[in-house]
């Protein structure tokens, strides 16, 4: 039933790194911005094809949005990258005022988000980022789930006119989105299609629910798994549709409770159509060191924890 | 203005009144006739100190920017003058938002950078305060815009000795500021911002240095504190306080010119 195959494990910051070339060569007003993490992002390619366009702001995050700002208000369309913490919680204050209030062409680029960062633990892991940046007023938050998707993500982002705040990860993942598959903003994709139960997900735990829906279907749930990899603006006609035909949906994000995916789908699901809702994230707690795949074991976020949480549901 | 919005910022108004006048009148070259907020083609100014909104509403009032007659909206429901200044509004004259200190010098350097790549050969200019400039970020603006050769980016520095608390001296030191942006890469210069000859005189000064060096500039003025009323000069207690309709009567008195031509 699953119709979506591993074309091999690529990390999704590479993703980024090819798209952002790619964006690059679209557009000459992309430029990149780092905070002394160039190769952690991905931005080497970038720098050595458009050396120009590559800023260096050193280990000073907040002057980073700020630069961001400016040069977006001349023009241009900057992309600041960092790992996820650093770029969100670090400087928020920094993003509200000179890129959402502001109203900036600013693109926050993400890394090394979620727990799958993996041995560096807490201070760098960030379960809240999502949280943040859905809370800032007309902030788009992009969360593409592989290699393809965040190639194809970054491209719409230099595209689209506006905040975008797009996370991506560390680890290597399985590569499934066809490639060139264009992404579009806004955006929720049918994966598989189910009817006992919806499986949400968005980013490294798209694969996980497929893994899931697979194993689950051996055992004879039908389970539907949409990849909301826009998690701000949602793609409210699909969710809905979805769950008013499985009655049920559970919501699977490398993520804390508060603020998420999770509570994003719930607030849509009680307006318009009220469903017994499971919830796999990281509920309340900080990260901390061990391998990616450790921890998302650990924090349940992996196929097996998202089949317990439909199976918990349909008793 | 603030009297009529019952709150504000009068005192960090008065201490830069003269020197945001002489940038706007003898020194930038700008056109609000063709001003967009990207101002290519002009030189731009950017308040990072955004309590001071009183008076740069003012000033790009009289600039020609809108009518002087939106001043008296000030803080009101629905006003284009928001307490702090926004650009949601589309309120002309206004490049960036600010109000939450020490983010101007970042978003000056972010358009310095993008004149320099350009080749547009204009100016920006960012207004902080001292007190302002306790914030980290302005630090990290500075060792940037040092990095990337901002030649074109001139950094005020309302040097008035007074922040909400107290004086800057007794809130947290403040420590040498001239040294300071000094030991960050800039060149420094120190004015009387009350002399509108020497302010004029700092920002030409600036502008050769800044082309000079391809370093920014910093000018310190020497201002006071709600300069030109008796009964508000010097004192940190006019930093945020709105004075009474008899308090704005007897300060506009003292004034030596008044513009009053608002609704």
């Amino acid at each position: 039933m699953n119709k979506y195959t591993d074309t091999g494990k690529k990390d999704t910051r590479s993703g980024f790194g090819v798209g952002l070339v790619e964006a690059g060569r679209a557009d000459s007003r992309v430029l990149a911005l780092t905070a002394d993490l160039k190769g952690s992002l991905k931005m080497d390619a970038f720098a050595a094809e458009f050396p120009e366009r590559f800023i260096e702001c050193g280990i000073a995050e907040a002057n980073m949005v700020g630069a961001a700002a400016g040069l977006a208000i001349a023009g241009k369309i900057p992309f600041i990258g960092s790992f996820a913490e650093f770029v969100t919680g670090r400087v928020y204050d920094q993003l509200r005022q000179e890129v959402a209030y502001g109203m900036t062409n600013v693109k926050i680029a993400s890394s090394h988000a979620g727990i799958t960062l993996g041995e560096d633990g807490a201070t760098h892991q960030t379960m809240e980022d999502i949280a943040l940046m859905r809370a800032l007023p007309g902030m788009v938050v992009l969360v593409p789930c592989d290699f393809n998707q965040t190639v194809a993500a970054t491209i719409a982002a230099a595209k689209y006119d506006g905040p975008v705040y797009l996370r991506f990860g560390r680890p290597s993942v399985p590569n499934f989105t066809p490639e060139g598959e264009p992404f579009e903003i806004g955006k929720a994709y049918v994966l598989n299609e189910g009817s006992d139960v919806t499986i949400f997900a968005c980013g490294h735990t798209v694969w996980e629910s497929l893994l899931a829906a697979e194993a689950l279907a051996s055992e004879g749930v039908s389970a539907e798994v949409i990849n909301v990899a826009t998690v701000k603006p949602l793609d409210v006609k699909t969710i809905v549709a979805s769950v008013r035909k499985t009655g049920k949906a559970v919501v699977a994000e490398e993520h804390n409770m508060a603020g998420g995916l999770g509570e994003a789908v719930s607030g849509v699901l009680a307006a318009e159509c009220p469903a017994r809702i499971g919830f796999v994230n990281g509920a309340d707690r900080f990260g901390g060191s061990g391998t990616p795949a450790e921890l998302m074991k650990a924090y349940g976020l992996d196929a097996e924890g998202i089949a317990a949480a439909v199976r918990k549901l349909l008793k | 203005m603030v009297t009529q919005a019952k709150s504000g910022h009068p005192g960090g108004s008065l201490s830069t009144a003269d020197i945001l006048s002489a940038l706007y009148f003898g020194v930038m070259d700008h056109n609000p006739a063709t001003w967009t907020r990207d101002d290519r083609g002009q030189d731009q100014f950017i308040l990072s100190a955004g309590h001071l909104a009183p008076v740069y509403y003012s000033v790009l009032a009289r600039a020609g920017y809108f009518p002087v007659s939106e001043l008296g909206t000030l803080r009101k429901m629905g006003s284009l003058l928001q307490g702090h200044p926004s650009v949601r509004k589309g309120l002309k004259g206004v490049t960036q938002a600010s109000g939450s200190l020490g983010q101007g010098v970042s978003v000056a350097a972010g358009l310095a950078l993008a004149k320099k790549m350009d080749g547009d050969p204009h100016c920006v200019y960012v207004l902080c305060g001292d007190g302002e400039s306790e914030e980290g970020q302005i630090w990290e603006g500075a060792e940037f815009a040092t990095h990337h050769g901002l030649g074109n980016l001139i950094g005020i520095t309302d040097w008035n000795g007074q922040q909400i608390d107290g004086s800057v001296e007794s809130v947290c030191g403040g420590g040498d500021l001239e040294g300071k942006w000094r030991s960050f890469g800039w060149n420094v210069l120190t004015a009387d911002g009350h002399d509108i000859d020497a302010i004029l005189d700092a920002f030409a000064k600036a502008k050769a240095l800044g082309q000079q060096t391809s370093r920014p500039t910093m000018i310190l003025f020497k201002t006071e504190m709600g300069h030109g009323v008796d009964f508000m000069a010097g004192t940190h207690k006019w930093h945020g306080k709105a004075p009474s309709e008899e308090q704005c009567a007897a300060a506009l008195a003292q004034l030596e010119e008044t513009l009053g031509d608002y609704e």
